[in-house]
Order: C-alpha cells, then sequence, then structure tokens
C-alpha cells in the first residue's frame, strides 16, 4: 500500500465509506454505498452521473444535512483537516456549515428568502459568522458583491432577489457561500438553470475566486462539458456507487469502466468541421436502475455491452495507481482499493 | 447541401410578431408589453430541419407556439403549403392543424399524470375520431413500438416512466396525426447525456422514415449542430444570423453568434473562433435597446448601433446577418 | 475478436429483468381505498345511515308525528331514544328522518357543486374579462351571509323541500367555484393543457376531461365536506323552523326541541349525534377517495 504514504498532508478532506440508506415504506434503500475520496488543497473535483445516482445526496451526506427521516448515513468518516464530521455534535458541524464547508445550490432562486432584499440576507450571514457591527457588515457585503463581480453593488444590495437575473442570484448565492472564506465550497450543479453565456461567466468566476483564495472545489453536475472546463480530478458515479476515479485527462482520454466510456462516446460536442450530421449517436441502452428493486451483480450490468459471467457477483474498486480506481471486473488486476 | 435545396417549401413565416401584454403596475401608467417575438421571417423546406438557437427568454417556445396557433399572433402571416394561416375556412384550418404538431421541453409536465400512456397517445384519434376503436388500438400498438416502448406499458401511468421514456410517449402522441411538421422545443434539454442520445437518434430515424419537417428549437449548440440543416441565431425576439449548418459553424459571422460558440464548454480547442466572453445579461424584452439590440453586450459596438436597428441582410450566398459592421476576417 | 460465444448483457442478466407491474385501473384505487381502514368504516356507517333511510319507515312503519307517548319521557323500553315535548318517539323520529335528510343534503350538495364546478371552471379556464365578469359575481354572492340569504329566500317563497335545496345551493356555491377557478388557474399552465390544445382538442373536452381530473382531489375533500355542511345548514333552517311542514328532518327534530335540551337531553343528543356520525363519516370518505385516486399512491 505505497499509496497510502502519498495520502498527502495537503489533503484538505477525506471521504472514507460513505454509505447512505432512505427508509422508503419500510424498506431500506441503499443510495450511497461505500463512496471514497480525497480532496486537496485548491483542487477541484468533479462529480459526474446521471439523474438520481446520488450527487446531490453525496453533498448533503458530507455537510450531514440527509433529510432524516427517512435518511440516515449508515456508515462512514468524512475528515476535514483530520476531523471526523460524522462524530461531531449537531452544534459542532453547524458552526462548519457555512464557514469551512460552504454550499451552492442548483436552484438560485428557491435557496433565497424572496421577502428580503440580497443585502439584508448577505448581512444577516455575516453577521451570524463574524462579529461585526451592521455597518461593517454591509461594507463587507458590498465588497463580496465586488468580488463576484456585480456591477454597481451599493445599487443592487437594496434590491430582491425577484428583481435579478438568475446569473445574478448565482452570483450572489456564491457571495454568500464565500463569507467566511470557506475552505471547501460544494458546488451542486451551479449553472444547470443558467444560459451558457451565463454559466461561462460563472465558471471565469469561480476559477478567479480559487485562484486567489486556494479554495478547494466539489463540483457535482451531469455535463461532461462543464467538467472539461473546472475539473482537475473527476468521480463518476452511477446507482450510488463511485465507478470510476481519475485525473480529467485519464477520464476524458482513457476511460475505463463502461459506464464512462459510453457516457463520453454518447456526448455531442461542436466539430469544428461539422461532420457527423444526423448520424446515428452511440447510445447506452436502457435507463438507470430502479433503487428500490437493486438487482444483485454489478449495477450497470444490464446496460453494459461488456458484460460476462463474472459480472453477476458486484465488482469491488480496483486500485489502478494514485487515485486511480474502477469498479468493473475489466480492470482486474488484483489490486481492490 | 445542394440536392437538399430542390424540395418545395413547408413553411413560410413572415414577419412574425407576437406582443404580450401585462397588468399596468399603476391605474396611470401604460400597459408594459413584452416583445417576445419582434419580427421573424424564415421558411422550412420539406422534410429538412431548420434550427432556432439562443438564450432563454429570446422568443424561440413563442416562435414554436405562435405557428401552431397556441399564441395569439400579433402581426404577420403563417404559410403552410402556401395556404396562408388565417386567411383558410375553419374546416381547413382543422385540416391544416392535424398535420402540425409539438414536442415539449419537459417530458414531466407534458403528460397528463391522471391518463395512462396508452390513453394520452389515443387522445388525438379519439379528438379527430379517426378510425374504429379497434382501429385506433391498433395505431396505438403501432405507434408504441415506432417509438420504441413495449406494448403492456400503455397501462402505466407517467409518474411510472423515466425521463427519455416519457419523452418517447410525448413523440408518439405528437405522430398520431400523421403530422408532416413538428415543432420540437428543447426535446432534449431535460435529459441526461446518455438519453439524450436515445432521443435524437429516434427523432433523426423518424424524419427519414416518415419525411418530417423540423423545427427544432434548443440552446445547445452541439445538438443544434448534430440535427438541423439550416440555423437561425434568435436574439431578444429577432434573428441576427441565419446560415446552413456548416456555413454557420465554420464562418460564423455575428459577434453573438460567436459569443455564443465560444461560450461552448466543450473543451473542444480546434474550434476556430476568437474568443468572446460577454458581459452582462440578456436585457429585459419589455425595455429592448434601441438600434442594435445586441448593443448593451456587444464590444464592436459603435456610435450608429445605437441609432439604427440592422437589418437581416444576405451578407454572402445563404449567409444573413443583422449587423451594421463586418466584424469577422473571414473573406 | 476469437472470444467464444460471449454471452451479452441480456442474457447474462436477463433472469432478472426489470419489468415494473402495470396498474390495473380500477382495480387498483378499488384496493387502496381499502387499505384505508378510516375510510372504510366510513363508508360502512354511511351504508347503513343509506340502509335506514330507504327500509327504516318499511320496517318501523310507526308514523313520526303520531304522540305515542307522554312528553319528554326519558329513553325508556316503550321508546327507545325517549319522547319530545309533544310525546312524540325520537327514535321513530330519527328512522324517519334519515331519508329526508340525505336527500336534502345530497341533492343540495349536488347542485352547489355543479353551479360552484362551472363558473369556476370557465372562469380559470378562459381567464380574461370571463374571469373578471364572474368573479364580480362570485364575490357578490359571497359577502352575502349564506344563512341569513337562504332564510330570506325560504321566508320569501315558500318552505317546500324543492326551495329550501336550491336556497342552500344559491347561497353556498361560491367557495366551490373560488376553489375549482385556482386549481384551473395553475393547471391549465401545465404543458399537457398545451398538448391537448396542440392536437386540436375542444375547450370543453379539455376543461371536463384534462383538467377536471386533475382539480378533482382537492375538490372531492371540499365536496365531501359540503355534504356534512348541507346537513348542518338544513338543520340551522329548520331550526329556524324555515322548512317543509310535511317532513321531518333530523335538523327539524333539534330546533323543535331547543328549548327542552336541559329538561330532556335525548330530544337533541340523539339527532345531533346522527348528524354528526354523518358528517364525520362521509369527510372520512372524502380523505380515502381522494388518496385512491391519485395514481401517485398507486403500484409500488
Ligand atoms: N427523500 C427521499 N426519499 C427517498 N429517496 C430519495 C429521497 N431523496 C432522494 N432520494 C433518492 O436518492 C437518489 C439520489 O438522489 P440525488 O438527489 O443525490 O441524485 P442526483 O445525482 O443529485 O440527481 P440530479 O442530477 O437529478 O440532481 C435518487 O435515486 C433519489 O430518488
Ligand atoms: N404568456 C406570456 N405572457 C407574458 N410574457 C410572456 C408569455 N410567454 C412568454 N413571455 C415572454 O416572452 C419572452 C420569450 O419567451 P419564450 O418564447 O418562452 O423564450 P425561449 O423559449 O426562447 O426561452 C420572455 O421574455 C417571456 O417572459
Ligand atoms: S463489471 Fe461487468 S457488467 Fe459491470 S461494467 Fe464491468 S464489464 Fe460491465
Ligand atoms: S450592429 Fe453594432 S451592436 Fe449590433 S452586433 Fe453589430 S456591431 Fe454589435
Ligand atoms: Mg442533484
Ligand atoms: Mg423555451
Amino acid at each position: 500500500m505505497d499509496d497510502s504514504l502519498e495520502i498527502k498532508e495537503d489533503a484538505v478532506l477525506q471521504v472514507m465509506n460513505l454509505s447512505v440508506d432512505f427508509d422508503v415504506k419500510g424498506n431500506n434503500v441503499s443510495i450511497l454505498s461505500k463512496v471514497n475520496f480525497g480532496l486537496g488543497l485548491g483542487e477541484t473535483l468533479g462529480i459526474v452521473g446521471e439523474s438520481g445516482c446520488g450527487k446531490s445526496m453525496t453533498a448533503l451526506a458530507l455537510l450531514r444535512m440527509v433529510p432524516s427521516p427517512p435518511g440516515k448515513i449508515s456508515e462512514g468518516e468524512v475528515l476535514l483537516n483530520n476531523v471526523d464530521l460524522m462524530t461531531l455534535s449537531k452544534k459542532e458541524i453547524k458552526n462548519i456549515r457555512g464557514k469551512e464547508l460552504s454550499m451552492i445550490f442548483q436552484e438560485p432562486m428557491t435557496s433565497l428568502n424572496p421577502v428580503f432584499t440580497v443585502g439584508n440576507q448577505l448581512v444577516e450571514t455575516i453577521l451570524e459568522h463574524k462579529d461585526l457591527s451592521r455597518v461593517d457588515a454591509l461594507k463587507e457585503a458590498i465588497e463580496l458583491l465586488r468580488l463576484v463581480q456585480i456591477p454597481a453593488p451599493e445599487q443592487r444590495i437594496k434590491e430582491y432577489p425577484h428583481q435579478l437575473s438568475g446569473g445574478m442570484r448565482q452570483r450572489i448565492m456564491i457571495a454568500m457561500a464565500l463569507v467566511c472564506q470557506p475552505k471547501v465550497l460544494i458546488a451542486d450543479e451551479p449553472t444547470t438553470a443558467l444560459d451558457v453565456t451565463v454559466q461561462a461567466q460563472i465558471f471565469d468566476l469561480l476559477k478567479e475566486i480559487q485562484a486567489k483564495t486556494k479554495m478547494s472545489i466539489i463540483l457535482i453536475t451531469h455535463d461532461f462539458g462543464a467538467i472539461s472546463e473546472m475539473a482537475d480530478r473527476v468521480i463518476v458515479m452511477y446507482a450510488g456507487y463511485k465507478v470510476e476515479e481519475g485525473t480529467l485527462d485519464e477520464i476524458r482520454n482513457s476511460p475505463l469502466h463502461p459506464y464512462t466510456q459510453g457516457l463520453l462516446r454518447s456526448m455531442l460536442v461542436i466539430k469544428p468541421d461539422s461532420s457527423g450530421f444526423k448520424k446515428p449517436l452511440p447510445e447506452i441502452p436502457g435507463s438507470v436502475p430502479d433503487l428500490l428493486n437493486r438487482q444483485p451483480g454489478c449495477p450497470f450490468g444490464p446496460r453494459c455491452s461488456q458484460a460476462t459471467i463474472k459480472c453477476r457477483s458486484m465488482p469491488p474498486n480496483f486500485n489502478l495507481g494514485f487515485k486511480r480506481s474502477v469498479k468493473c471486473w475489466l480492470a482486474d488486476n488484483g489490486r481492490v482499493e | 447541401m445542394s440536392e437538399s435545396k430542390k424540395t418545395p417549401t413547408l413553411l413560410k413565416v413572415d414577419k412574425l410578431k407576437v406582443h404580450f401584454e401585462l397588468k399596468r403596475e399603476s391605474w396611470f401608467s401604460d400597459k408594459p408589453v413584452v416583445h417576445a417575438v419582434d419580427g421573424v421571417s424564415f421558411k422550412i423546406n420539406l422534410g429538412q430541419t431548420l434550427g432556432l438557437v439562443g438564450e432563454s427568454g429570446c422568443g424561440k417556445t413563442t416562435t414554436g407556439r405562435a405557428i401552431l396557433g397556441l399564441v395569439k399572433s400579433t402581426e404577420g402571416t403563417i404559410s403552410f403549403e402556401g395556404e396562408k394561416l388565417g386567411l383558410v375556412s375553419p374546416k381547413k384550418m382543422l385540416q391544416l392543424r392535424r398535420r402540425m404538431q409539438i414536442i415539449f421541453q419537459d417530458p414531466y409536465s407534458a403528460l397528463n399524470p391522471r391518463q395512462t400512456a396508452g390513453d394520452i397517445v389515443l387522445d388525438p384519434l379519439l379528438v379527430h375520431n379517426i378510425g374504429n376503436s379497434k382501429e385506433r388500438q391498433e395505431r396505438v400498438d403501432e405507434l408504441f413500438s415506432l417509438v420504441g416502448l413495449q406494448k403492456n406499458q400503455q397501462l402505466l401511468y407517467p409518474h411510472q416512466f423515466s425521463g427519455g421514456q416519457r419523452q418517447r410517449i410525448c413523440i408518439a402522441r405528437a405522430l398520431a396525426l400523421k403530422p408532416d411538421f413538428i415543432v420540437c422545443d428543447e426535446p432534449v434539454s431535460a435529459l441526461d447525456v446518455a438519453i439524450q442520445a436515445q432521443i435524437l437518434n429516434l427523432l433523426c430515424k423518424l424524419q427519414e422514415e416518415l419525411n418530417l419537417t423540423f423545427l427544432f428549437i434548443s440552446h445547445d449548440l452541439a445538438v443544434i449542430q448534430h440535427v438541423c440543416d439550416e440555423i437561425a441565431v434568435m436574439y431578444l425576439g429577432v434573428i441576427v444570423e441565419k446560415a446552413s449548418r456548416s456555413e454557420l459553424f465554420e464562418n460564423p459571422r455575428h459577434p453573438y453568434t460567436r459569443a455564443l460558440l465560444s461560450a461552448v464548454l466543450s473543451g473542444s480547442p480546434e474550434i476556430k473562433v476568437d474568443r468572446i466572453r460577454l458581459e452582462g445579461d440578456i436585457p429585459n424584452p419589455i425595455n429592448k435597446p434601441t438600434g442594435c439590440r445586441f448593443r448593451t453586450r456587444c464590444s464592436f459596438a459603435k456610435e450608429i448601433c445605437g441609432e439604427l436597428e440592422p437589418v437581416l441582410e444576405e451578407k454572402s450566398s445563404g449567409h444573413w446577418e443583422a449587423c451594421h459592421f463586418q466584424t469577422t476576417n473571414n473573406q | 475478436m476469437t472470444q467464444p460465444n460471449t454471452p451479452n448483457s441480456d442474457q447474462i442478466f436477463s433472469s432478472e429483468e426489470i419489468t415494473s407491474e402495470p396498474d390495473v385501473k380500477w382495480q387498483d384505487t378499488f384496493h387502496l381505498f381499502c387499505a384505508n381502514r378510516a375510510a372504510l368504516l366510513g363508508l360502512t356507517f354511511v351504508c347503513l345511515f343509506i340502509l335506514v333511510g330507504i327500509f327504516g319507515p318499511i320496517v318501523i312503519p310507526a308514523d313520526p308525528f303520531e304522540m305515542v307517548a307522554m312528553p319528554l319521557m326519558s329513553p325508556n323500553g316503550q321508546t327507545l331514544f325517549g319522547s319530545d315535548y309533544l310525546g312524540r318517539d325520537v327514535f321513530v323520529g330519527i328512522i324517519h328522518g334519515a331519508r329526508p335528510t340525505m336527500i336534502i343534503a345530497v341533492t343540495a350538495t349536488l347542485v352547489t357543486v355543479l353551479i360552484g364546478i362551472t363558473i369556476g371552471a370557465i372562469a380559470g379556464y378562459y381567464g380574461g374579462m370571463v374571469d373578471n365578469v364572474l368573479m364580480r359575481i362570485t364575490e357578490f354572492f359571497q359577502v352575502l351571509p349564506p344563512l341569513v340569504f337562504a332564510m330570506v329566500i325560504v321566508a320569501v317563497f315558500s318552505s317546500h323541500i324543492v326551495v329550501v335545496i336550491l336556497a342552500i345551493a344559491i347561497t353556498t356555491w361560491p367557495t366551490e367555484a373560488r376553489l375549482t377557478r385556482a386549481e384551473f388557474l395553475k393547471i391549465k399552465e401545465n404543458e399537457y393543457v398545451t398538448a391537448s390544445r396542440a392536437i386540436g382538442d375542444r375547450n370543453f373536452r379539455i376543461i371536463t376531461k384534462i383538467i377536471l381530473p386533475n382539480a378533482m382531489p382537492p375538490l372531492m375533500i371540499a365536496i365531501t365536506l359540503r355534504v356534512g355542511i348541507t346537513v348542518i345548514y338544513e338543520a340551522a333552517l329548520s331550526f329556524l323552523g324555515l322548512t317543509d311542514p310535511d317532513v321531518i328532518t333530523w335538523g327539524k327534530m333539534i330546533g323543535q326541541s331547543r328549548d327542552f335540551f336541559f329538561e330532556a337531553w335525548w330530544t337533541v343528543t340523539f339527532p345531533g349525534v346522527a348528524i354528526l356520525l354523518v358528517v364525520l363519516c362521509i369527510a372520512l370518505i372524502g380523505d380515502g377517495l381522494n388518496d385512491a385516486f391519485n395514481p401517485k399512491l398507486r403500484g409500488r
């Protein structure tokens, strides 16, 4: 296990065997199964996968915000600077949320309170975490809006969420998440509700802030384009499992898991020579499995074109090097994570 | 490309305008008017696909719905097979309407949760009183297999299907009346990539088999590039650029088109557009800017852009653009 | 590529192929309803009352207006629920009062709901001017205190049972109308309604076959509650003496005996309990129906 030495000192966040179960009408449904990953200082980790594969649940579990009941974190450790978040008291974890571990959500409108001005909400957030006077907090709020490149922040701060565009609201959410200069920012589909041009602006902004503050980012998305733009390392999830992990180049250029390969092949990109017009795209047949009704064996099996008899039993995570692993029998080299 | 030009024109939209009046804010103010579509013209030839691309709120959906008469158009004409809709007799109108259908963006809200999949597909046949009940059932079976669904799934309710399967039901419903023309309003935007490919393949296959004509609305340039013969780029209610597929992607002209292309996060560095990052957001269609609508975000804007609205004109063969300047160095 | 006949994924995983069971519509609704104990209990009781309404007067043919005992006798062997101030048998009154009470409640509810849903649906679906006009009318009816208005109608016309039913309906429909309109406004924004317009569906069919079924859950509860409320309205009118002199209803029994409550509790309590039971049981049924008709709760 030479790799264990390489779990570097700069690992800000270390997630081990994180599992989440839900109680659905008396049945125990496994939503996340033993997810492992680490996050380095200033690193951006992308998490991709189809809808319902457990991306958002991973984020919620990190913050201990899994709706409970019906859900519960059944197993696992989350080490933030070597402190296990799972063992903290409710009060301690509240202190960590927003301060060291911040999150921005998919739909910026629902996360802002429509009856208060953005300034009001921002100031409240600042006062909650910092010992400042209202006047100083307001000054800081304006500074934050400037940081997220909102023009004329002195004006904007007096406006209500519905008066702002989607892109503007997402900037406000980012500003709120940045109040305490968190070590880790979890962004759950931060741009899915936005237009491409605005999406590009938000990613530029995140990269700029990251360069300034050395913040680590977990970017959750179903869009490989966004991953290519932002991520250093990528985790591919399927049906609650981490099925592949690697650097962006490894995942993009030499994916090993049939699911990753399928995803990449079926993804459309703009072709400079406009080739491939109306050509049938390679598709992954079928759809994601019903988690209530899990079948034994590899979860991707029923959709996999390379399945063998061996796949009737669950493949382990095969370790292929530093932070590179695949959960598929095809990669069987004996080194299990 | 040249052979595709031979097919006759199926749909012609001429100077279409759709304005929505909103509630006035106070007793004395004027009613605010949303200029959702503000003078749009295009033609689609039989069996071809016209792509309509642009940011959200620029009027794509409204254009599609106005063509089908689902929203009232304020001005302009729509002709189908040379017949002006609105001028024909109501009976003829009903016949023409049957031949134009729509597929929606959100497969979740587009299906009635209290009807089974079978009933949803059966509905158009019932409404138009087609055949007897046995023939109708046969047609539903046929449609289900056409879009790749199982016959025994007819008894299931929409919530028992996945997003991709729901979109297949929507497609089956749209095909029930054997239309010639279908407005596809962001048919894959709400779907995952893997499922997106399935639905795009299905649409292409159906177009080929049934000789359908599409108006394909999307904000995703990669999807547009994959399926459209011709592409129109919309901004704030007007078309700012229109060209054939290869022409638009190889020689994009309008600053907005190029900004859209450079914003696409495909990570394909080979594409040769000078990277333009747009500032700010799309303006409110209630107070559109004077002159060129794009000038508030355009890095090439000069004084004249604020005074005069550029018209869509043919800058090179088959390539239309609405801009006062030549802002590319191509040609 | 000489892998000896690799089985494909279908063959490997076929034995555990995932097939979702199709819903059989009515059967499922029925099972779901039956699984709801409370609703079943409500249904049982209501059926019991209906049976009493139909067969009671045949089994116990005694005349409820006949004075059979001493006035204000407490429950005993001869008069099971005691007698009222004129010596009439309370038990016989309840048995004979069941039918008119239920007929009034059900017909008045039907008329109320019919007016309410029609006006609400038209206002909500068409919107604009139509909506404006209809809503002004609705508001006009709503600001009138319903009981007083109903009293005036009954007093002015006659206290015939049909007038009573119409009076209750005319004064209470705005609640249903507003509820229906709100549901229609919400539901018509769904794309499946646009889809129906795109296939050329007529407005009438869209209103009745597409939107109305989706508006049903909240309406269903309102309708069942309305049955209960009508029973109470009728009781209130009877209480004030504004009813058909030829029919006996539970409300009328309470109304006529109100002054004797402290001396003879049975004269008021037994009809009161009958009303309460019916109202409660109908509400339970409404709740059960709502769950059973919701396809999202089925299957799984
Ligand atoms: N309250 C709940 N009860 C039962 N199951 C739930 C609940 N919340 C989430 N789930 C299930 O957990 C699984 C993972 O959900 P999650 O929200 O993490 O998906 P996701 O990958 O973020 O998807 P998306 O791309 O749609 O956001 C899904 O199968 C979902 O159905
Ligand atoms: N019924 C309506 N009433 C008022 N404004 C509307 C209505 N429908 C659409 N709009 C407005 O018209 C503009 C164009 O909308 P739409 O065609 O849906 O855009 P797109 O499909 O390109 O996202 C938007 O500003 C939208 O808010
Ligand atoms: S383990 Fe087998 S079924 Fe699963 S992805 Fe690998 S090859 Fe396919
Ligand atoms: S007309 Fe002016 S503002 Fe408009 S696109 Fe051209 S250069 Fe830009
Ligand atoms: Mg999510
Ligand atoms: Mg749209």
